[in-house]
């Protein structure tokens, strides 16, 4: 029933973007998001997408799985597109009654719904390659920085990587709890608004109780193990650059001043 | 009256990289008021087989039919299949919700458009059944013991008055005492009433001591299915897929090594005494 949701789950193979250091892959997804938003013109679209098919190749994760990842931001997307096409002033288009499309919302329209989808797209290869650990642990890597302005680094990528790992489990735990509701006659479909919510009750009450029971099961097994925070901790599996992080990097970078450059020159004072 | 599972397979997570096959061609044919055990290696397919045969899990192939009719057809009511194939799952915490035990066993029968007078009629009859203390009823579920729970737990689903009960692994984390007072409730209630029963458990002994057919599974297929004196029989092959007779068995084989003439294969203490004591008589 659940277990269709694929948001932050990790996607096990062998390839390529699978094995790059995790740093490498947030500054990818980094650079890729912020061209996402400068591009322009026909030569940036064609520029940005062959990176995004050539990435998403090398990653080896199915194509129809990855789409299957758009499905929840649907609804939002019908909306962008409906207020960029509607209430974008310009040159009209098609008139009709009170409403009016522009050549300009037309554009723009379709500019976002590439940009969205692309963003997602981009970001879940981020998330399909890495497991949680390596996430989390890149991403302190990569905040470490920050940490000399007194910003908890540790303990935020530590309750990322909780928070992140318990995704799997409670979905699980739900699909548990409304399999043994539903074996008492449970019906979460059918009835009104006011209905449905009654309805969740047998199902968010046993969800709270375990989550706040695996919550104090996990802290205690933290603190029976000495944790006391990120001071003087140590990794078993300490992020190391290689040879293929360097040249990921390069063409990373080179990527993205492509995607500058295209827009300052071709499109210069427009 | 019976549940008949025809080549049933499911696979979890098809055409992904995490694609399992859970059951493979089930073929299964279960008769009214049967007492069955179903053993197997944890992920051996149990407990996707019993979500099965209540409808709350759609087999990716194969048909099941439940007093003969097909309960995939579109037409067929499969909350009323619900109520009559009560499922008990293994951990009764993912149940157990109202403000008191008493409330909480009445879920059921007020989903199944019971009015309050008669769901409630129907708890207190499922309450007394699975000799919960009237003192524990009008308690929060939380407050009790894992013992107690399981019973609330087994109660709201007899509370509904199916015809066929599932429990999966009712004893898993109880004290021997609690343990024996369960399986003895369930035994009664089997007895009494007739009601089919189907136990899904890891112990040995116990489904020696009280189940009339053993289904063993192992990788999504039936391995064994006969009397628990047949499928234990089979001993070393029980022992290749990770599962063990019961030890009396183990003593017998010992017993008849060393050259004393016992007979039979015993699977419970009381048939091994007898079998010991009339070896002894013979000599």
């Amino acid at each position: 029933m659940l277990r269709d949701i694929t948001i932050g789950q990790y996607y096990p193979a062998n390839s390529v973007i699978h094995r790059l250091d995790p740093r490498v892959k947030l500054m990818g997804v980094l650079s890729f998001v912020v061209s996402l938003f400068v591009f322009r013109g026909l030569a940036g679209f064609v520029s940005v997408t062959l990176a995004l098919v050539l990435i998403i190749h090398l990653s080896k994760v199915p194509f129809d799985y990855m789409v299957r990842g758009l499905k929840p931001i649907v609804v939002i997307l019908i909306i962008t597109v409906i207020f960029n096409l509607f209430l974008t002033p310009g040159e009209p288009l098609v008139e009709f009654w009170k409403l009016r499309i522009t050549w300009e919302g037309l554009e723009h329209a379709i500019l976002m719904t590439i940009r969205l989808i692309y963003l997602i797209l981009g970001s879940s290869v981020l998330t399909l390659t890495t497991t949680p650990n390596q996430l989390t642990d890149g991403m302190e890597q990569a905040l470490k920085p920050l940490n000399k302005i007194h910003v908890p680094v540790h303990e935020i990528s530590m309750m990322m990587s909780i928070a992140l790992r318990f995704i799997p489990i409670l979905i699980e735990e739900t699909d548990k709890i409304m399999k043994a509701q539903l074996a008492r006659g449970a019906d979460f479909e059918s009835g009104n608004l006011i209905k449905k919510a009654k309805s969740m009750v047998p199902l968010l009450v046993p969800l709270f109780v375990s989550a706040f029971r695996r919550a104090n099961d996990l802290a205690l097994a933290m603190e029976a193990r000495c944790y006391r925070g990120g001071d003087g901790r140590t990794k078993m599996k300490p992020l190391k650059y290689c040879r293929r992080d360097m040249v990921a990097y390069v063409i990373i970078g080179a990527y993205f001043m492509a995607v500058v450059l295209l827009r300052m020159f071709l499109y210069f004072g427009r | 009256m019976s549940i008949i599972l025809d080549k049933v397979n499911y696979i979890y997570s098809e055409n992904t990289a995490y694609e399992i096959q859970a059951l493979k061609n089930i073929n299964l044919k279960i008769e009214d008021g049967e007492f069955i055990g179903l053993i197997g290696h944890t992920g051996s397919g149990k407990s996707t087989l019993i979500q099965h045969l209540n409808g709350l899990m759609h087999a990716t192939y194969g048909g099941i039919y439940y007093n003969g009719q097909d309960i995939y057809d579109e037409d067929y009511n499969r909350k009323e299949l619900r109520s009559k194939v009560g499922l008990v799952f293994q951990y009764p915490e993912h149940q157990l919700f109202e403000t008191t035990i008493f409330a909480d066993v009445a879920f059921g029968p007020r989903n199944q458009g019971l009015s309050k007078k008669e769901a409630e009629l129907k708890a207190f009859t499922a309450l007394r059944s699975v000799g919960l203390k009237e003192n524990d009823w009008y308690r929060s579920p939380f407050e009790l013991s894992g013992g107690q729970k399981r019973r609330a737990a087994i109660a709201g689903v007899l509370a509904m008055e199916p015809e066929v009960l599932v429990l999966d692994e009712p004893t898993a984390g109880l004290d021997p005492k609690g343990r024996d007072e369960i399986l003895d409730q369930v035994a009664k209630l089997h007895m009494e009433r007739n009601m089919t029963i189907i136990l899904v458990s890891h112990s040995m002994e116990d489904v020696a001591k009280y189940v009339e057919r053993l289904i063993v599974m192992n990788q999504g297929s039936i391995l064994f299915d006969g009397t628990p004196r047949e499928v234990f029989a089979h001993y070393q092959e029980l022992e290749a897929v990770g599962l063990a007779a019961p030890q009396v068995t183990y003593l017998m084989h010992e017993l008849r090594k060393r050259g004393i003439p016992v007979e039979g294969v015993a699977t419970t203490l009381e048939e091994a005494k007898i079998a010991i004591l009339q070896a002894f008589e013979k000599k």
